[in-house]
């Protein structure tokens, strides 16, 4: 038997087993990386249109989704890791339902969300033929300990990319890599517009190094610009816009905020580079408008007739994203922080966030872990605390008891969000984690 | 909209998320309290990367709930050092912060030297905390010197002490989570600023956290560390209180019920019994 059919055997039976057990996304990628070591290689070997790794701190899992709706809309199979399972492990995972047994897959393009470190991890075994580079925040320093070695991985996975980069003309960790890349390869960009530039310091880290000599880049006829038209509605133009110039909208998408219009553009110019001259304006548009929120990214659940928001937060720079997202139309919040790997272990970064959206409304629970610690920084930002609650499912008991009837939100780190989400998957009508709606 | 990071005043300045945009300026003698406590943060742009900047919010915070009144000044790169000092602060940065603030220390090193030599408080976090020390030997052996007010010398290492920690000090229980590369060794009768309870400390090897020589403080700890710990944050600012105005500290009643369950239950996680 073929060591890559063994493989392929042996981590279907381990995903059907893992799914019998309702369990993690990660075992069946280690038990067929274990059998065939080249097994990545051999299953992407007849990809032929593009395989592409979109990497970054933030709006990974949302531009992922955005990208592909946008490729399949063009009539592309693309073969995808929608699990949020953003490592190779993950990747190989979701592989294995899509293969057939002799282990390559039967797919247009493949568009992999991988997480900073284990994009290069997939580079060793797969040179990606493009890569979309998001931004460089600091988040979960336990692992990557500093920026500056979350930019350098980003600029190394830019240098073993073969045909295209797509980079954040905003964020100037990401922007310089233009200089890493290899001789053919093309460089586009995504970025902001002029006229909503004084917004991006509420976005993005700051960049330490300015006394160098970096001059950041000028957008190009390729280069898709987010321009808003409202709190809501956008367009995403190339060239500057005007007739012919393949502006894409105006749209709106489900998903509010800022971040996702820029995660938006971000799919669209790299859409665009795949796609080449088979990229249509209006498709992307329409597939852009149908994109549902991911899980746990502005996710909303009907809770006896009330909206109830769930809103992930990991980092200094997607606190504030959403804070100033949702702070237009302040409702009962709780906030919910553990302090697992998985959330990063350091709460230092809340000191980072500002929360004095907050304190019109004031904040009806903390809870978590570090629910006090919470609690503590509010109280700096004299924002009201109703009660603290440290264990999960009390505190969302008593959050849901306290205002039933008017809408609700819940902030909320990595694994508070996996504990809350099981917590209400079991009362109320929710897809299944990796298998969403759509 | 206001952008984060600029005020009027001070365009320079870096946004600490919660102060007033007007906490650098000196109120006028009517609205000045108890007193005006200045207080200098060093290199918030360069050197703040881990909430460090809570520090210097927790600290205005309650200088005002204390009825003084903070002036919360920044000190960048190349700017004037402040003329009235009462409390001075750092934090931790990453290794390209640290070069870019090199020069600049040594610009306003003797000033620092004399304040801390005249028992100004001072609170060196992480990178800061270093920089306070003899020198930083790196990896590869070269020796950068440092300000020399705390008697301590760090070496460079490969790897990382990270994680939670629990101090046993003159403050009593100090929670907060470490991040540092460099291993830290006390020269002879340095005193340190804690007992590790849980955690590595200066090194992972003698249990020492931290340095104190008179009013300065250095400590790997983040968290931020003060707002935590309140003890030792109105331990400095009693300090700076007294300097400011000539009289004892006049401290009003604090209410620090979360902060202190938040110290207490990360204690009880992590210090084994």
């Amino acid at each position: 038997m073929l060591r890559t059919t063994a493989a392929v055997v042996a981590g279907k039976a381990a995903r059907a087993a893992s799914r019998l057990r309702g369990g993690g996304s990660a075992l069946p990628g280690l038990v067929a990386e274990k059998v065939d070591p080249g097994f990545l290689a051999h299953a992407l070997a007849d990809v032929r249109g593009g395989i592409l790794v979109v990497t970054g701190t933030n709006g990974k899992t949302t531009t992922t989704k955005m990208l592909v709706a946008v490729l399949r809309a063009h009539g592309r199979t693309v073969f995808t890791n929608p699990t949020g399972s953003n490592f190779t492990r993950g990747v190989i995972s979701s592989m294995l339902g899509e293969l057939p047994l002799r282990g390559r897959l039967r797919a247009d393009m493949a568009v992999l969300e991988l997480d900073e470190a284990h994009a290069l991890k997939f580079a060793a075994a797969v040179k990606p033929t493009h890569a979309l580079l998001l931004n460089v925040a600091r988040d979960q320093l336990d692992r990557f300990a500093e920026i500056d070695h979350t930019a350098q991985l980003l600029a190394s996975l830019a240098e073993q990319t073969t045909s295209g980069v797509v980079l954040n003309l905003d964020d100037s960790f990401v922007s310089r890599i233009r200089d890493r890349v290899a001789d053919g390869v093309a460089v586009h960009y995504f970025g902001v517009d002029g006229s909503i530039a004084d917004r991006l310091p509420e976005l993005q880290e700051q960049d330490v190094r300015f006394e160098d000599d970096f001059v950041p880049p000028v957008a190009g006829p390729d280069d898709g610009l987010l321009k808003p038209n409202d709190e809501r509605s956008f367009e995403v133009l190339f060239g500057g816009g005007g007739p012919g110039s393949g502006t894409v909208g105006p749209l709106e998408l489900q998903q509010r905020g800022l971040a996702a219009m820029i995660n938006a553009t971000a799919a669209t110019a790299t859409a665009r580079m795949l796609l080449g001259d088979a990229f249509d304006p209006a498709r992307a548009a329409s597939a852009l408008r149908a994109v549902t929120p991911p899980f746990g990214r502005g996710e909303v659940v009907d809770v006896d007739g009330q909206p109830l928001e769930l809103v992930l937060v990991k980092n200094p720079a997607g606190f504030t994203v959403a804070l100033g997202t949702y702070g237009s139309t302040p409702v009962a919040t709780m906030v919910a922080i553990n302090d697992n790997y998985a959330d990063g272990r350091d709460v230092s970064w809340l000191y980072d966030v500002s929360f004095e959206s907050l304190r019109d409304r004031g904040v009806a629970v903390t809870s978590g872990v570090r629910g006090y610690d919470m609690a503590l920084r509010l109280q700096y930002d004299d924002v009201a605390v109703e009660r603290v609650e440290p264990a999960l499912e009390p505190a969302l008991d008593a959050f849901l008891a306290a205002h039933p009837d008017e809408p609700k939100r819940i902030f909320c780190t990595y694994t508070a969000m996996m504990a809350l989400r099981r917590v209400l998957a079991a009362r109320y009508d929710l897809p299944d984690i990796g298998e969403e709606a759509s | 909209m206001t952008v984060p990071g600029e005020s009027a005043a001070y365009p320079q300045d870096v946004f600490i998320p919660g102060e007033p945009s007007d906490s650098a300026v000196v109120p006028d003698g009517d609205r000045v309290g108890k007193g005006a406590i200045h207080l200098v943060h060093l290199y918030p742009r360069e050197m703040s990367i881990y909430g460090d900047l809570g520090n210097t919010r927790a600290l205005a915070a309650r200088i005002r709930r204390h009825g003084y009144s903070p002036v919360v000044h920044q000190h960048h790169p190349g700017s004037a050092f402040p003329e009235t000092v009462h409390l001075v602060l750092g934090g931790g940065g990453q290794d390209s912060g640290q070069v870019r603030v090199e020069d600049d220390l040594e610009q306003i090193a003797d000033r620092l030297r004399d304040l801390a030599a005249d028992g100004t408080p001072m609170l060196m976090i992480c990178g800061m905390y270093q920089l306070f020390g003899n020198a930083f030997i790196t990896v590869e052996g070269k020796r950068l010197p440092g300000l020399g007010i705390l008697d301590v010398t760090t070496q460079g290492n490969a790897k990382r002490m990270i994680g939670p920690v629990v101090l046993d000090t003159e403050f009593g229980d100090v929670v907060g989570y470490e991040n540092h590369s460099g291993s830290t060794t006390l020269g002879a009768g340095q005193a340190p600023f804690g007992t590790v309870r849980s955690g590595f400390g200066n090194n992972g090897t003698d249990q020492t956290e931290g340095a104190r020589t008179g009013n300065v403080f250095g400590s790997y700890l983040h968290g931020p560390i003060l707002p935590a710990n309140p003890a030792l944050a109105d331990a400095l600012i009693g300090l700076a209180a007294e300097r400011a105005t000539g009289r004892p500290f006049e401290p009003e009643q604090q209410d620090d019920a979360f902060a202190d369950e938040a110290r207490g239950r990360q204690v009880r996680r992590l210090v084994k019994r």
